[in-house]
């Protein structure tokens, strides 16, 4: 069977890490050989699998090395939790150089190498926050990532988030070929959440492939550096995230999204009650002034 | 022959020009295409805008004029191209910007200094990188007087704060480091690199009020600027300013010392030769400190002569005298004998100019003295007032372009048929492969000066061995 290349997109700080690992550890306990390639440079992709502060990236030793032609594929792939491969593209501190630059550097060592050529089920990136440019269309640009999974909730700038991404999916679905697989809801505790996101989902064509109730015990499992799938694999959280495994392992619907307006997705916000009627008068005033 | 209607001529080709474009591009070109007269008041040609996608352009980048124009020929600094070696390699020495001194000791001219960037460097930002050179080429060549750090395009892209390594560096060796952040696709053509160049100096020189060396106070200081040396010409240019009894306390930016770039702010007068690339600097130096600056023009008896009075003007009678006096003695006796000697040889010949942003108008005059007609010209990268400026000098019917395309260069050729074309090293060998003699008139084509007295004598042989050259006998062109 061919590789299954998924990718990890959402609004920074919507817990992407944390589901894409707690998830992939899930899919490795159903058996299936995964690797995961971290496309952010803060480089915590894979602390959860490796049990380590940050892995060591591919950028930080080419630079050491003096260029990526210097590396060898065994120095950036590290095993972790169930022999997950893991490796991270990493990049600059923040506020200097080409974030973007690093992943498309990162990704064609990989490939030149043929990272990709083990034995392998599941190919999966974790992406920063938003496309912010060409570098971070990396993994779903043609030949790489097929299935895009979006982390959000039922705040209001995690919606306009995803469907920023479907914008991103949908500008690279027909030269591409990839495709939107589901949106993953991650529980913030906003009113009737799970019924907003799936209305989301089939504005954009796509499907809730899973609501991620939140429980604290992914916290004292984070803490440890640990999934909770390791830490208590008998919690129930351990439980949800099998199930969405299970739910990619079997996904079939791969869809080109339908990214909405923003009037559009403002209306949806109306319909459950998150803004409240156009009201043109609260527009721009200060609490005190209201 | 009888003369055809030159206007008439000139405004049929300027059709069939047209005709071969589409018509997005038909509308866009109209607007850099004119014929052009002595009595034509308005020159509507529309300039310093973008190129159009699809046609060989002849222009440079906003790098290409602030490393290789403004900050390159400044001898005892040295100049940084910040980014990948490409940019500085590729640039490296080819405007032949004289300079005395001696190579990598007191006179930088001739380096190639980059920073080289890799892969990594981009990914993680190259401030600390460009910090270490500076210290390293500090070390090296100790005599430096500053450095300058001019931006390749990557730069721009990845936001490095070349600003704040410039400020510390400064700080570190003592001496100034500028920064310029020319990167190379802002703007539509090199001359947003002039004006990115002179701003540089501005924030990093004159407001910060850095010091020269001591200079003796007169009312006859003068600062030569918007002259780049290129084959000496700076040197002969100062040769009439020193005859007529004024003191040249700065040079710029040919042949030119840091000390020198700030003592132009003590000047009395700027004179500004090339007004294209420093008129932003000269504006801005009146501004601050009341110096007059007044335009001038250093090629060939006539222009030379006015410019001699013109600057002459502007002290009092003892320059004055002493420079009627030396246009009588000297130079007209000089110049006459250049043009005895010459213009026979050269008279009744038809030329085609086309160049930066200024030299075409300024050597228009030169021709006409040896008897050569300019009935093409125009410019890579001037600007609108340009134009109005390039009018003052039209005699005889001129069929002006902005901009020029290899296409559009390769009909008037065919249909003018020009005795000479003075234009750049891109245009020399298509021109020269069709029949027609070329002079370089960016780089004086490995010779010079051209201005000045000194200058005159060599411009007008390199015209005639040009027009002249038995070569041209020895073969048939096509239309012949």
């Amino acid at each position: 069977m061919s590789i299954r290349q998924i990718a990890f997109y959402g609004k920074g700080g919507i817990g992407k890490s944390t589901t894409s690992q707690n998830t992939l550890a899930a899919m490795a306990e159903l058996g299936k050989k995964i690797m995961i390639v971290g496309c952010d440079p803060k480089a915590d992709s894979t602390r959860l699998i490796l049990h380590s502060k940050a892995q060591s990236t591919i950028m930080e030793m080419a630079a050491e090395a003096g260029s990526v032609e210097d590396l060898e594929l065994d120095d950036v792939l590290k095993s972790g939790y169930l022999d997950i491969r893991c490796v991270e593209a990493g990049g600059p501190e923040p506020g200097v150089g080409c974030a973007g630059r690093g992943v498309i550097t990162a990704i064609n060592f990989l490939e030149e190498e043929g990272a990709y050529e083990e034995e392998l089920d599941f190919v999966s990136y974790d992406v920063l926050g938003d496309v912010v440019c060409g570098g971070f269309a990396m993994p779903i640009r043609e030949g790489k990532a097929q299935e895009i999974y979006i982390v959000t909730s039922g705040e209001m700038m995690a919606m306009y988030a995803a469907n920023n991404i479907s914008k991103g999916i949908l500008k690279y679905a027909n030269s591409g070929g990839v495709r939107l697989a589901g949106l993953i809801c991650n529980e913030r505790q906003t009113d009737r959440e799970d019924e907003l996101i799936s209305a989301l989902a089939s504005k954009l064509n796509t499907q809730m492939i899973h609501f991620v109730p939140r429980d604290n015990v992914v916290q004292h499992a984070e803490l440890r550096r640990m999934t909770v799938v390791e830490y208590d694999p008998n919690c129930k959280q351990a439980i949800e995230y099998r199930t969405l495994a299970g739910k990619i392992i079997d996904n079939k619907m791969f869809t080109i999204p339908t990214p909405v307006s923003m009037q559009e997705l403002e209306d949806l916000l109306m319909e459950f009650g998150i803004i409240t009627e156009d009201d043109e008068t609260i527009v721009g005033k200060a609490a005190h002034e209201a | 022959m009888p003369k055809k209607n030159v206007h008439e001529h000139g405004t049929q080709v300027m059709e069939e020009i047209l005709d071969g474009y589409n018509d997005k591009t038909k509308k866009d070109r109209k607007k850099k295409l004119e014929v052009v007269s002595a009595d034509t008041e308005k020159c509507g040609i529309v300039a310093n805008r973008k190129i159009r996608p699809g046609v060989m352009s002849m222009r440079g980048c906003a790098y290409a004029g602030a490393k290789g124009v403004v900050f390159g020929p400044i001898k005892d600094m040295i100049h940084i191209s910040h980014g990948p070696v490409g940019c500085g390699q590729y640039s490296w020495s080819a405007r032949r910007n004289f300079a005395n001194g001696t190579g990598g000791v007191d006179n930088f001219v001739n380096m190639q200094i980059t920073s080289d960037f890799q892969e990594k460097d981009i990914v993680f930002g190259g401030d600390k990188k460009l910090t270490n050179m500076i210290e390293e080429a500090n070390t090296l060549f100790p005599l430096n007087k500053g450095v300058s750090v001019l931006s390749e395009c990557p730069i721009g892209l990845i936001g490095d704060d070349i600003e704040a390594v410039a400020r510390q560096s400064s700080k570190a060796i003592e001496k100034p480091v500028i920064p310029c952040r020319c990167e190379g696709f802002r703007g539509v053509s090199q001359s947003l690199g002039h004006h990115i160049a002179n701003d540089s100096l501005r924030d990093w020189v004159y407001e910060k009020d850095l010091h020269g060396a001591p200079i003796e106070d007169s009312p006859y200081n003068i600062a030569l600027i918007g002259d780049y040396n290129i084959g000496g010409d700076a040197w002969s240019s100062r040769l009439i300013l020193e005859d007529m009894g004024l003191n040249v306390v700065a040079q710029s930016t040919g042949d030119a010392t840091m000390s020198e770039i700030a003592n132009t702010s003590k000047a009395k007068v700027i004179l500004i030769h090339c007004y294209r690339s420093m008129n932003y600097i000269s504006r801005y130096l009146e501004e601050k400190h009341g110096i007059p600056w007044v335009e001038f023009n250093f090629f060939g008896p006539t222009q030379i002569v006015k410019s001699m009075r013109k600057i002459a003007d502007m002290f009092d009678d003892k320059i004055k005298e002493k420079t009627e006096k030396i246009i009588k003695e000297k130079y007209e006796p000089a110049f006459k004998m250049i043009v005895e000697k010459f213009k026979p040889r050269m008279e009744g010949k038809s030329c085609m100019l086309f160049v930066g942003g200024l030299r075409p108008r300024h050597t228009i005059p030169a021709f006409r003295d040896l008897g050569v007609e300019v009935t093409i010209s125009g410019y890579e990268f001037a600007h609108n007032d340009d134009y109005t400026r390039t009018l003052e000098y039209v005699e005889n019917t001129t069929f002006i372009v902005d901009d020029m395309n290899e296409y559009e260069m390769e009909k008037l050729l065919d249909n003018f048929k020009p005795d000479l074309v003075g234009s750049g090293i891109k245009e020399k060998y298509s021109t020269q492969k069709s029949g027609i003699p070329f002079r370089q008139m960016h780089s004086w084509d490995y010779s010079g000066p051209y201005h000045g007295l000194d200058g005159f004598a060599v411009f007008a042989r390199d015209m005639d061995m040009a027009v002249n050259g038995p070569v041209w006998k020895k073969l048939t062109p096509p239309w012949k």
